[in-house]
């Protein structure tokens, strides 16, 4: 009896340890590294808050976390705004049997490297572009527009990557829905708008949350996309953490920088948890 | 329950020796792999298969490569190794002192280098000699200058840096996102040595900087640079010399580079090797082969980027010489200045510099 109540208390532990190892030895430790990497001065170690102090008071690396924010902020709006119609007509208006080859063509871009879809989006924005190429084309401008190497560039070729990643999660949480609710709203003279509005909508605002969520932090944390894109004409965050490593080495400074980008983050998942109490859904 | 619960623990077990087993014999494996290679830390132009086929071949090893980029890059991944596990290491050569000083690199035997046979001016002695010994060879150099596409510009304008800042190339300009070369190039505008700048000279170099950002349509690393010059999208490239319009010359033969009045920036890259390698005798045959004029040539234009080689005697082709203007080196030599070697805390402070720069509107 003690026996068979040892065993199931350890196979649930036996059963979780690998996940926990996992997160211990691929999150936990390398924060705590980076944790104390961030308060050693980058010339002769020793402890200092400097890493942190130059964030708040040198005006363009302050700048870097607006433009972050501001481009992050756009682009899962601006997603939301177009993902949401996508899925509804993908789990409302293709029938069943056309569904699992609509989303397969919907994520078909995603075995593209994201590398080459920047490169190809640089392409298509350029000043010799296919955009800039049909609209001169047409007569309907005379100079070129400057699409390639700004923000709009950035947000757009964001917007095509995430589009998609909410997609397929508001998609999920339109198929959960039971047809028994807009039924009922019916029944009680709800028209469609007014079913939308009051029932499917705020039934599906977490599906909705959590691609939001996943977006701001893929986006808040990427790279490569300003870096090809946005012309370098203004620093996102990470494009500053990377400045630091590359010449420098300066990984001090790079893990303070690290660690306010994940409270940014952590703030955002806060929020949003507690908003719309994810934690239980 | 508690017999099934054993059971699985003991499943479990046995997989997790089989796993340890099965692990513990690919480290094995991987490790004596490891001691017939060469282990090299290099820029993309090194890992073109057309440069280390040849070596491979000839003396039936394999090498492998670790790209990265920026020294302190670099010096991390170093860091982050064991001692050992590499054998060379491709460097600025301005900062193989930097090596030096953490006790990475052996001394390279001189009478085995053809150190006669390179050009005088890139053999950098104040930096690749530490001690009275040589710790790098300069492989590969060039300019970092302004490049141009000669059918949209007049090429008479590319010889003075002033053109970079008058409006008539306003939008047309894409700056390097390196911050010491062009900093260098912001010098020679303003008429500074770019070996005798110091904190007093900031503001005024970045006016010039902001001057050129206010050019500028972009600022971005090698591809993007290239991309934007190959497609069009600008019509000059500051900083950006025939590492940019060599390797697309053949493509696009309107795409030049010239060393302006005012001077040019001399980026060089040096070979050296690790002190803890336990591949000398391969790692020094692979230096030899690279400074050999069979491996200058094929590194000189290689698919990553183009760059002259710094033997004299590299077997190009008469085609390649013409692309890489190799007569016309001595000259541009003479009108050269080296990379600016701030010490710690004005590199500091030119990289804030550089950040105000690409913040500013």
């Amino acid at each position: 009896m003690s026996s068979t109540g040892n065993s199931g208390r350890v196979l649930p532990w036996a059963l979780v340890t690998p996940a926990l190892g996992w997160t211990v030895l691929f999150f936990v430790l390398p924060f705590i590294a980076m944790g104390f990497s961030s308060l050693t001065a980058h010339e002769g170690g020793g402890f200092t808050l400097s890493n942190y102090s130059q964030f708040f008071t040198n005006p363009s690396y302050w700048q870097a976390m607006v433009n972050s924010l501001q481009v992050t902020a756009i682009v899962t709006m601006v997603s939301v705004l177009l993902a949401y119609p996508f899925a509804w007509i993908l789990a409302e208006q293709v029938p069943e049997r056309w569904q699992r080859l609509a989303l397969m063509l919907a994520v078909l871009p995603f075995w593209t490297s994201y590398v080459v879809r920047s490169y190809s989006w640089l392409l298509v924005l350029a000043q010799n572009g296919v955009i800039n190429r049909a609209l001169t084309g047409s007569g309907l401008i005379s100079e070129p527009l400057q699409l390639a190497n700004t923000r709009l560039a950035t947000v757009t070729g964001f917007v095509h990557f995430f589009v998609m990643l909410l997609t397929l999660t508001i998609f999920a949480n339109l198929k959960q829905l039971s047809p028994s609710y807009r039924k009922a709203a019916a029944d009680l003279g709800a028209g469609p708008v007014r079913t939308f509005l009051h029932v499917v909508l705020p039934l599906t605002l977490p599906g909705i949350m959590v691609g939001a969520f996943l977006t701001f932090v893929l986006c808040i944390g990427d790279y490569i996309t300003p870096q090809i894109l946005g012309g370098n004409n203004e620093l996102l965050m990470p494009q500053l953490v990377m400045m630091q490593i590359g010449r420098r080495g300066d990984f001090p400074l790079a893990s303070a920088l690290s660690i306010i980008l994940m409270a940014v983050v952590t703030i955002a998942y806060l929020a949003c948890a507690r908003w719309l109490k994810i934690e239980r859904a | 329950m508690s017999v099934k619960s054993g059971n699985s623990l003991s499943v479990l077990k046995r997989h997790l020796h089989a796993a340890c087993a099965a692990t513990a014999l690919l480290l094995g494996a991987g490790s004596l792999a490891e001691a017939a290679d060469l282990n090299a830390l290099i820029w993309c132009d090194h890992s073109d298969p057309a440069l280390l086929q040849p070596f491979e071949e000839a003396n039936n090893v394999k090498v492998n490569v670790k790209e990265f980029e920026g020294t302190g890059a670099g010096m991390a991944i170093v860091d982050q190794s064991q001692p050992g596990d590499w054998d060379v290491m491709v460097i600025d050569s301005i900062d193989v002192p930097r090596g030096v000083e953490k006790g990475l690199f052996e001394p390279l035997p001189e009478d085995k280098l053809p150190l006669a046979d390179l050009f005088p001016q890139v053999k950098m002695d104040g930096s690749t000699v530490v001690g009275g010994k040589r710790y790098g060879i300069t492989e590969k150099f060039g300019y970092n200058t302004i490049g141009f596409n000669k059918t949209k510009v007049d090429p008479a304008d590319m010889q003075s840096l002033v053109s970079l800042t008058s409006d008539k190339y306003k939008g047309k300009v894409a700056i390097y996102d390196y911050y010491l070369p062009v900093i260098g190039m912001a010098a020679l505008a303003i008429g500074k040595k770019t070996a005798e700048l110091t904190e007093a000279d900031l503001p005024a170099l970045k006016e010039e900087l902001l001057k050129m950002k206010a050019n500028a349509k972009l600022v971005g690393e090698v591809t993007a640079s290239q991309t934007a010059l190959a497609t069009g999208e600008v019509d000059i490239l500051v900083g950006g010399g025939e590492w940019v319009t060599a390797g697309l010359a053949k493509e696009n033969p309107a795409l030049d580079f010239s060393i302006p009045k005012e001077g040019a920036v001399l980026w060089s890259q040096s070979l050296a090797m690790f002190k803890d390698s336990k591949n000398k005798d391969l790692a020094l045959k692979f230096i030899q082969y690279i400074m050999s004029p069979e491996g200058q040539a094929r590194l000189a234009t290689s698919s990553c980027y183009w760059g002259m080689p710094a033997n004299t005697k590299a077997a190009l082709t008469d085609d390649q010489k013409k692309v890489l203007r190799f007569d016309e080196q001595p000259g541009f030599l003479a009108r050269a200045q080296a990379y600016p070697a701030p010490n710690a805390d004005l590199d500091k402070k030119m990289q804030d510099m550089w950040t105000e720069m690409l913040q500013a509107k």
